[in-house]
């Protein structure tokens, strides 16, 4: 793992700043300027308590938000002056999400909701794609389960769903909230050794939000985010 | 597209309830558009074919006739004392050549010149005023096709034959091969046979009329060769107006369409039009709103679903997309069941009705519905599908 290699970066953030209320008196910042680099390969936790920052720096570093200041580089684009559609379209190729609540569309199977993301980018899925949502499934351990909806699977693998979902795009960098805080301890395991497993194999860079001391214990790299600063970004055992 | 089609369509099965509801509330609106159009459409069509299947148009006559006054000379003023002058029955001057101009008109269908003046009609001891109408029978027959109301004998001018209307021939004890004598006044008469007896329906007309050979009409009233009508049909009847003017324009003669000489008709019809348009405006209105706050509230249920699709690369514009086609979909299908439903009622109606008249079925009413109510649809989705749109993601995925 080449350190400053810059064709192994995936997300650079540079002096990130984030306020709410811009403008009025209520205005507040959350992030006080952040620096920050994940490579490919990087599996990295982000912990803080509540009111860290934790998911307000997610939802930046995953387009959904808008820093106020400072400049955010996605597989080394400037994304900061980028318009929506071009924002759009790059979260869309080169992020996954998995959110705590697994967030699927209800009114579609579970081989769609895999789909969803490349179906909205690129319209009808074809037959290569729909073997590889569905080779995706049957990785996370739901062979078999492709037409159920959501309301019919168990809160764990609608979880595995969500992964699936955000591995359709082969992404460069899948960012987590809490993807295992509403599971119980065996599905959070397994889902957690998805995102291991993925990580290795494709090389994807993970970033993962979690409460939970034992699986940040997992990760090969821990962020830890106090009042809107990096505290402490230290590789673990 | 595929995939907005796809994400609206699925989203409608799922709120099955709310899309059925409001499926049946744009039904019944449209239903009552559709039927309330049709039932008012067939019965001005009715009015105006009882109205205009007895007379013509246009009617071209000569302008009256005025008195001429001589310009004072200058410096002093005239007290006038004028009466108007009587009208003569006159012929209109060239009318050989206005028929061949009208003849060359747009939207002109039809140009049958004819003379008619009064008469009385005599049998016995018995005497009855008429109008005698001499024509021109191929033209005559394609503005009021006579020949349709026949009840007895054959329609055949001519040649010392006439045809006289039913009321006429039973107040005067006529049958068909009976002579009948006609007094045009100042000793000018003539005996003519009849040949056949006709039944417009109108009492005035079936009562009085006399149909004559141009040529024998003339000498009875004494104007050789004159024609003292040029009447005239038109493709469009509500075109008769612009017609009439342009014809009066043309020729310098008098020329007065159905609409002139039926104002309250007209006006009637008017007004019916005006309350129809006006019911079928708020009824729209309200489907509308029906649509758009179905959809309002659509978007609130959706707005974590909006977020996550947000999140996995929809775009804003397809998020737009999405609403959009359910408003139309929306308008689209409840207006085919209303149109379905209004049919049934119309079909209901000349089944079963009071069967005074009969409502025809336009085939392009339904089509124009639907297409309105996609529109409508589109447009009251307008609203709640730009909140769709321009939702924060990060909003809408904590929205729970």
């Amino acid at each position: 793992m080449s350190e400053h290699d810059p064709s192994e970066e995936i997300l650079r953030l540079q002096g990130l700043r984030k306020s709410y209320n811009v403008g009025k008196p209520t205005e507040v910042e959350v992030l006080h300027g952040l620096d920050l680099r994940l490579q490919r390969r990087d599996f990295a936790a982000l912990v803080g308590a509540s009111g860290s920052g934790k998911s307000t720096l997610l939802n930046v570093i995953g387009l959904l938000d808008w820093p106020t200041a400072g400049e955010l580089f996605l597989l080394g684009e400037p994304t900061r002056n980028m318009d929506d559609a071009r924002r759009t379209a790059l979260r869309g190729s080169a992020i996954g999400f998995v959110f705590q609540f697994h967030h699927l569309i209800q009114a579609f199977t579970a081989l769609e909701n895999v789909l969803m993301p490349l179906m909205v980018a690129t319209g009808k899925p074809t037959r290569e794609q729909i073997e590889h949502a569905r080779s995706l499934l049957a990785q996370v351990g739901l062979e078999g389960l492709d037409q159920r909806k959501p309301d019919q699977l168990s809160g764990g693998q609608q979880q595995r769903v969500a992964v699936a979902r955000a591995l359709v795009t082969s992404p460069a960098l899948l960012l987590a909230d809490e993807p295992t805080g509403n599971l119980d301890t065996k599905s959070a395991a397994e889902v957690f050794q998805l995102f291991r497993k993925f990580n290795r194999e494709s090389g994807c860079a993970v970033l993962l939000v979690t409460h939970d001391p034992r699986l940040s214990g997992q990760c090969d790299r821990m962020i830890e985010l106090v009042d809107g600063n990096i505290e402490s970004d230290d590789a673990t055992g | 597209m595929w995939i907005e089609w796809t994400i609206a369509t699925k989203f409608l099965r799922e709120g099955k309830t709310q899309s059925t509801l409001i499926l049946v509330g744009i039904a019944v609106g449209v239903a009552v558009i559709v039927f309330l159009t049709a039932l008012i459409t067939g019965l001005q069509v009715n009015i105006i074919n009882r109205t205009l299947g007895t007379q013509a148009h246009i009617k071209v006559q000569p302008t009256e006739e005025r008195n001429r006054i001589l310009p004072s000379a200058s410096g002093s003023a005239h007290l006038l004392l004028e009466s108007k002058r009587a009208q003569r029955l006159r012929s209109i001057n060239n009318w050989q050549q206005v028929r061949d101009v009208l003849d060359t008109l747009p939207r002109v269908t039809a140009v049958s010149p004819l003379i008619s003046g009064p008469a009385f009609a005599r049998r016995g001891e018995a005497l009855q005023s008429v109008a005698l109408v001499g024509i021109d029978a191929p033209r005559y027959l394609r503005i009021i096709p006579i020949q349709d109301d026949i009840v007895a004998g054959v329609f055949r001018i001519g040649a010392g034959d006439t045809v006289i209307g039913k009321q006429l021939a039973t107040d005067l004890g006529m049958h068909v091969g009976d002579k009948l004598r006609l007094d045009g006044g100042q000793g000018r008469e003539s005996v003519v046979n009849v040949a056949g007896i006709f039944e417009l329906g109108v009492r005035e007309l079936d009562a009085r009329y006399v149909y004559l050979d141009m040529k024998q009409a003339q000498s009875l009233l004494d104007l050789p060769g004159a024609a003292t009508i040029i009447d005239v049909t038109v493709d469009d009847i509500f075109a008769a107006q612009a017609v009439a003017t342009r014809i009066a324009r043309l020729t310098g003669l008098k020329a007065e369409s159905w609409m002139e000489t039926n104002a309250q008709l007209m006006n009637a019809l008017r007004s019916q039009n005006l309350s129809t348009r006006m019911i079928s405006v708020f009824v729209a209105l309200s489907v509308a709103l029906g649509i758009a706050s179905v959809l309002s509230v659509s978007v609130v249920q959706r707005t974590r679903e909006i977020g996550i699709l947000r999140a996995m690369g929809t775009t804003r514009r397809q998020m737009l997309g999405v609403f959009l086609i359910q408003g139309a979909l929306f308008g689209l299908a409840g207006s085919l069941l209303g149109a379905a439903a209004g049919y049934g009622l119309v079909a209901g109606f000349n089944t079963f009705g009071p069967k005074l008249f009969y409502i025809p079925v336009d085939p392009w009413l339904p089509v124009a519905a639907m297409a309105l109510a996609a529109v409508t649809g589109i447009l009251s989705a307008a609203v709640p599908a730009r909140r769709a749109a321009s939702l924060d993601p990060v909003e809408a995925i904590r929205h729970v």
